[in-house]
């Protein structure tokens, strides 16, 4: 009963292609697909909002943006500029009469459009030379976005998200906005699931082990690398139009600003290159450690136990954000989902120390 | 007329200022073949640095002279430390570490040191030099005579024997190798003198807009340097800060009025995708860039 391989034989093809091959897995999918449903009873509507719901929308981000880093081995360094784009077009589209869910579309494709373009200027070049054409690019739509009256409804303007429904259900109440945004993160984990079992996955995956090597045998780069960047924008730009629907309510240039940009790269470095769980892990951990540390320190100069200046103390997020950047990349690499994955695989064989095969 | 030289002559000054910055990364990039995104960082603390050992009374000339050998041993902890551990790494961990670092010392350094802006006082005066009608800003002139002393002495440290070591190291490390040449202390050295770099960019950018946080946005400019000028190549931080504060200043000297933004960083912006769309390697850089 511990052993948790026991009895796993695959017999046929579409059992051993199972996305989840093992029982205990399935087990523990099911179990947090019930309590993500249940979270609205289980959890007060203060921590749903501020906690879970962000959570889940930058979890669909980082997948996002694992897909091209990840799987792809693309760097973005402007996708915070790409799920701008996704945000201010399906506002724009909303407010010109267009029902919320072609709206999504809308943000998505527009972000797909513009991200191309950009990718297809900046895919020339790799490594370095595609971080700074990226970097460029978030410049170039912040500028853009903050000084066309027409799109940000002014200089230091928020833009308001018109009330909306989705699927005849009124975007109003929390919940109705958070079971939304848990519909395009289980539909966001389900496509990064299976893309990697598809020719497109593999051709991506190949092009980032050895870009020539995947040519000789016959995969298009450019064409593979620019589907790639397509794919991700499009899935940025939904994301961000999710993130000012359900969480933000209102936008303003500065939410998408370039450290949102190294925020969403952090996640996803953080979390684990290209991993599912990793996307979860590492948006979980960047949104919520810099403040659950912050406020232990403040709580422990609260009673008296270190002396903090004021100034040190509004500090100590950039600090704790930039330290966990190093130390992962110093002795975690593969982050938070390769930790996950040594304790799954020791508690799969449990009480064995090997699987055996 | 005499408005468009006005912005010449100041966006030249400042772009051999934006050089200075730029001329830590191009050093470190030579060496050790890794993109430097915390040079911004690096200028930044060499300001506060500097501010911090004048606050204790020592004089400036000797608080900077104290600040660089501070950031000279910096350098070289830094590669110590963090950088020989991400050796053979792809290079999207090296980009991420030194972005890390970067965040980490924004935070670390003004959360220490006190987020208000600090004065930086070279004792250079305010008042614009006249030279037939056209203003300069007093700062901005002696700032690019010091860039371009500072950058000359580069170019001249790798003809030196030293200097020819760095040179070879950052041709081919299994060669230097090969012929006895110690490739961890040439890649400690050029963080060292890079940190040396930053401090004369900190020290004139400080006098000229204060000490804080924002002097680590000089990386942008300083990245867009890099790219126009070659990113292995001094000669080309020399030309591709000309090109930078020039277009810099002279362009959003006349658009600004027309489109009511600051649109310095969107030519920042152009540069470096135009860059990359036309000619990758920059002006200077070596075309070893692979392509797909």
């Amino acid at each position: 009963m511990f052993y948790r391989l026991s009895g796993i034989r695959h017999t046929s093809y579409p059992a051993a292609r199972q996305l989840w091959p093992i029982a205990a897995d399935r087990w523990q999918v099911g179990l947090v697909t019930a309590l993500a449903l249940a979270a609205p009873v289980l959890v007060s509507d203060l921590y749903l909002g501020s906690y879970v719901l962000p959570w889940l929308i930058w979890t669909a981000a980082a997948l996002s943006l694992s897909l091209l880093m990840g799987l792809g081995g693309q760097l973005h360094f402007g996708f915070a500029a790409v799920m701008a784009i996704g945000a201010y077009s399906s506002i724009h589209l909303t407010r010109a009469g267009v029902p919320f869910e072609f709206a999504l579309l809308g943000g998505g494709v527009a972000a797909a459009v513009i991200g191309t373009a950009f990718g297809a200027a900046a895919l020339r070049v790799k490594g370095l030379y595609l971080v700074m054409a990226t970097l460029a690019m978030q410049y170039l739509v912040d500028w853009v976005i903050t000084n066309v009256p027409a799109i940000s409804g002014g200089a230091q303007a928020t833009l308001r998200t018109p009330e909306v429904s989705f699927l005849l259900l009124p975007l109003e109440s929390l919940d109705a906005r958070y079971y939304v945004a848990l519909l395009w993160t289980v539909l966001m984990t389900l496509f990064f699931l299976n893309v990697k079992r598809t020719s497109f996955g593999r051709a991506l995956a190949a092009i980032r082990d050895k870009d020539f090597a995947a040519a000789v045998i016959g995969v298009d780069p450019f064409r593979t690398k620019l589907m790639a960047f397509m794919t991700a924008s499009f899935a940025g730009g939904v994301s961000g139009a999710i993130l000012a629907f359900c969480y933000y309510g209102a936008v303003t240039p500065e939410q998408f600003g370039f450290n949102v940009s190294i925020q969403l790269v952090a996640m996803v470095l953080v979390g684990g290159l290209g991993s599912v769980i990793g996307g979860y892990f590492g948006a979980g951990f960047v949104l919520l450690v810099p403040i659950v540390l912050t406020n232990l320190i403040a709580g422990l100069a609260g009673a008296g136990w270190i002396s903090v200046s004021q100034n040190l103390a509004a500090h100590l997020p950039l600090i704790f954000y930039g330290g966990m950047i190093i130390g992962f990349l110093l002795f975690e690499p593969l982050g938070l989902a390769k930790i996950y994955d040594n304790i799954r695989k020791y508690f799969l064989v449990w009480p064995f120390r090997h699987s055996g095969s | 007329m005499a408005y468009f030289i006005e912005l010449l002559v100041n966006g030249a000054l400042v772009g051999l200022m934006y050089a200075l910055a730029a001329l830590g990364f191009v050093l470190i990039y030579k060496s050790a073949g890794v993109p430097n995104l915390a040079q911004g960082a690096l200028v930044m603390m060499a300001a506060y640095l500097v501010w911090y050992l004048g606050s204790l009374g020592l004089p400036i000339w000797i608080a900077i002279a104290v600040g660089a050998a501070l950031m000279f041993g910096f350098g070289l902890l830094v590669e110590r430390l963090l950088l020989r551990r991400m050796v053979g790494q792809p290079v999207i961990m090296v980009v991420m570490l030194t972005l890390g670092m970067e965040i980490l010392l924004r935070g670390l350094i003004p959360g220490v040191f006190g987020a208000a802006p600090k004065p930086l006082d070279l004792g250079i005066g305010l008042a614009p030099v006249i030279v037939a009608d056209v203003f300069m800003n007093r700062a901005y002139l002696i700032g690019g005579l010091v860039a371009v002393l500072l950058i000359a002495a580069s170019m001249l440290f790798f003809r030196t024997r030293l200097g020819t070591k760095l040179r070879a190291v950052s041709d081919d490390h299994v060669a230097s190798w090969a012929v006895g040449l110690s490739v961890e202390r040439a890649i400690g050295l050029s963080w060292g003198i890079a940190g040396i770099a930053a401090v004369g960019a900190g020290v004139l950018w400080g006098s000229v807009q204060g000490v804080d946080w924002t002097l680590s946005t000089l990386l942008f400019p300083a990245i867009a340097v890099v790219i126009l000028g070659g990113v292995d190549s001094i000669k080309g931080v020399l030309v591709g800060g000309l090109a930078v504060g020039i277009l810099g200043s002279v362009i959003p000297g006349y658009l600004d009025a027309m489109v009511g933004g600051s649109t310095r960083d969107v030519v920042t912006s152009v540069i470096i995708l135009l860059t990359i769309l036309v000619r990758p390697h920059g002006i200077f850089g070596r075309e070893d860039i692979e392509r797909i």
